[in-house]
């Protein structure tokens, strides 16, 4: 097990593939077919493309506020791929590329932060909760989700994911704690990416890693290199399957970066330097992927220039969609699922509120 | 018709609601192999099991939240919190993922799920075992709050609460979990939240009671009655939404209004309920509205828990000093 070899207090971190896109832990390479190495590559493109054009959008004051998830998306799709489609995911707000992966829309993806709850509403089938603003409660919706799995003896994993910043929140551990006691189907993931806004993890934590926290649990622990796209996916692969057969959580630490702001009213440059972040941007986990990927005869660059251009004309109708209807809300809707039928002062709120619009006299 | 108390009542709506419903879960701490440290649910484990009836780890957080998770995963828990004070680290799951996640989605998510709450003073308890956090739930969109007042209510409203397709926050009142016995019927039965019950016909001053208070309000009906004063009493039984009609009906027919709660006074139901009555019934109104609550301040232990409880005694001189109002 992957968990136990790497000993996150003691040894380095999990790696499949090096920063340069070699592989140098022959053994663990996934042998995963073609079409799904695609499909993880293109999701963290259009993930990525449909970032830089958010930020732009928001410059404009075209977009509202915004979180990029740039250079945290082998963190985000090696989880995503991992899953099966009847699992649960229980987010946090920069989560992208796992929503696409996932089979969230780009288009109700821009709709939420475009300001408008429509963009909560999954396609059918589709498990993954809304976007969680509020920080570390996910951990304990997972225990739920997971806690119903067991009990009605569904074949389902939860998944929840929560920043290096949510660790220090309680409810981090009173979730994990309770699924790791019951032996629930979860997987948690902490996307350490070095930064709660301004705040580095040395100023959140005096632990070595945050992987291992999960000693405290008593479940298995990992630290990976979270722009390792195959790493993440072998890890979290190992841990599904764990928590499929009825063993309980397993803690992964994806060690990566952002290389964005933390949303669009953030400004990096005031609490971390250029050289830090040139660093990071040699670790880009989609340059060392494409490496791989042209590596092993899968992807050319005649490609690559075929799909960032579709990619950022999908981009483009897709938000000019969003616009052409996401500001517009009915008022019934801000009132219509409070509770599954209206309350009395609900229903007069309503009408007042209506019949002043309507120009009440 | 078995005679039995609220608390034997509370155990047979979960006892019919487990056996009817596979889905129903029952957890919190200590609630499953000891049956919670007021035995509430005493012999559920036995009869159904360590995978419906469980204990949680100490942590209310966890609690709440993952029976949110559950109840958007095809249960339907029924979460214990063991005294209202210890609701406090439970309190954010159920503000911001509870009572939002149905609008947070546009009605895709939903969080059927009852958290019950043993609630109220008067049991000469430790610090934060005798609060009367009404006020903060309250004013929760997308949360029920309701309290049973008789082992007759706390049955049927409780199983309603279990079938209720939101969040209902079920606050139980310690008090009278075994002050008092009354027939309740065999068999499953609702009783709708979002309404009140006029528990006595009265013509010249409305009171407005919930939990455990109303058997004081009542106590205090009968102090006055020999002199006159007829009171009628007006048991809300859901706090959130409450029942404005039964309320205006009742104050329209006495022109006189007070609330009597162990909740706070500022901001609190007493305050609300009377702004809504100044906005509907104003004109019906002989006398100004009285809030008769539990003073501003942090809940006395033991010893002094008498001054802060609404005694029947004060009640009664409340209610008579608002029969001689005149307009």
């Amino acid at each position: 097990m992957i968990a136990k070899k790497y000993d996150a207090s003691k040894d380095k971190q999990f790696q499949i593939l090096d920063q340069n896109g070699k592989v140098v832990n022959e053994k663990f390479e996934p042998n995963l077919p073609k079409e799904t190495l695609l499909k993880m590559y293109k999701t963290a493109v259009l993930g990525r493309s449909a970032d830089i054009k958010a930020l732009q959008y928001q410059r404009q004051g075209r977009m509202l506020t915004y979180a990029p998830n740039m250079g945290q998306e082998a963190a985000q799709i090696g989880v995503a791929a991992a899953m099966e489609p009847q699992d649960w995911n229980s987010p946090m707000y920069r989560e992208l590329n796992l929503q696409l992966y996932r089979g969230v829309t780009l288009e109700s993806v821009f709709l939420y932060w475009y300001g408008n709850e429509r963009g909560s509403i999954r396609p059918d089938g589709v498990r993954v909760l809304p976007t969680n603003i509020i920080i570390g409660s996910q951990s304990n919706l997972a225990a739920g989700l997971a806690m119903a799995s067991k009990i009605r003896k569904q074949p389902e994993v939860t998944v929840f994911t929560i920043g290096d910043g949510g660790t220090a929140h309680g409810e981090f551990y009173e979730g994990l704690n309770f699924a790791a006691t019951y032996n629930a189907p979860v997987v948690a993931v902490i996307q350490n990416n070095q930064y709660a806004i301004s705040t580095p993890v040395r100023k959140a934590s005096k632990s070595e890693s945050l992987a291992q926290k999960g000693a405290a649990f008593g479940i298995p622990f990992v630290q990976v290199d979270g722009n390792d796209m195959l790493a993440m996916y072998v890890v979290a692969k190992e841990a599904m399957d764990r928590a499929r057969k009825g063993e309980g959580p397993t803690l992964i630490e994806a060690f990566t970066y952002r290389m964005g702001p933390h949303t669009t009213s953030d400004d990096p440059s005031i609490y971390r330097t250029k050289e830090e972040e040139n660093e990071w941007a040699k670790k880009d986990p989609i340059a060392r992927f494409k490496t791989y990927l042209i590596n092993k005869g899968y992807w050319s660059e005649e490609e690559e220039a075929k799909l960032v251009e579709d990619v950022n004309n999908e981009i483009g109708e897709t938000f000019k969609k969003v616009e052409s209807y996401g500001a517009k809300v009915e008022l019934m809707e801000i009132f219509e699922h409070t509770y599954a039928e209206m309350t009395p002062q609900l229903k007069e709120q309503y009408e007042d509120m209506k019949k002043y619009l309507e120009g009440a006299k | 018709m078995a005679i039995i108390t609220l608390l034997e009542a509370i155990n047979q709506a979960l006892d019919q609601s487990m056996e009817k419903d596979n889905s129903v879960v029952l957890f919190g701490e200590d609630a499953g192999f000891e049956g919670g440290v007021f035995r509430v649910t005493a012999g559920l484990q036995k009869k159904y099991g360590e995978e419906r009836v469980f204990d949680t780890p100490i942590a209310e957080s966890a609690i709440i939240g993952s029976a949110i998770g559950m109840a958007m995963n095809g249960l339907k828990p029924v979460a214990e919190i063991q005294f209202d004070g210890f609701l406090f680290p439970g309190y954010t799951d159920l503000v911001t993922h509870a009572a939002r996640m149905r609008n947070r989605s546009r009605g895709q998510f939903t969080v059927p799920m009852v958290v019950r709450v043993p609630h109220g003073g008067g049991i000469r308890a430790l610090e934060h075992h005798s609060e009367a956090i009404e006020t903060l739930l309250g004013s929760i969109p997308g949360l029920k709050v309701v309290t049973p007042s008789t082992p007759y209510d706390a049955k049927g409203l409780l199983i309603a609460a279990i079938n209720d397709p939101d969040p209902v926050v079920f606050l139980e009142p310690k008090r009278i979990y075994r002050a008092g016995k009354q027939e309740v019927p065999a068999e499953m039965y609702e009783i709708p939240l979002g309404k009140a019950k006029v528990v006595k016909q009265g013509t010249d001053i409305t009171v407005v009671a919930w939990g455990a208070i109303v058997r004081e309000v009542e106590k205090a009906a009968k102090l006055v009655e020999a002199e006159g004063i007829s009171v009628e009493i007006v048991d809300l039984r859901t706090i959130a939404p409450y029942d404005e009609e039964t309320v205006l009906a009742s104050v329209k027919k006495t022109g006189r209004f007070m609330v009597v709660t162990e909740a706070v006074k500022s901001y609190g139901p007493a305050a609300e309920l009377i702004a809504m009555v100044n906005e509907k019934a104003f004109y019906s109104l002989e006398a100004a509205p009285v809030r008769f609550t539990g003073f501003d301040i942090t809940v006395p232990l033991a010893r002094g828990e008498h001054y802060h409880f609404p005694q029947p005694e004060r009640i009664a001189f409340e209610l008579k000093k608002l029969a001689k109002v005149r307009p």
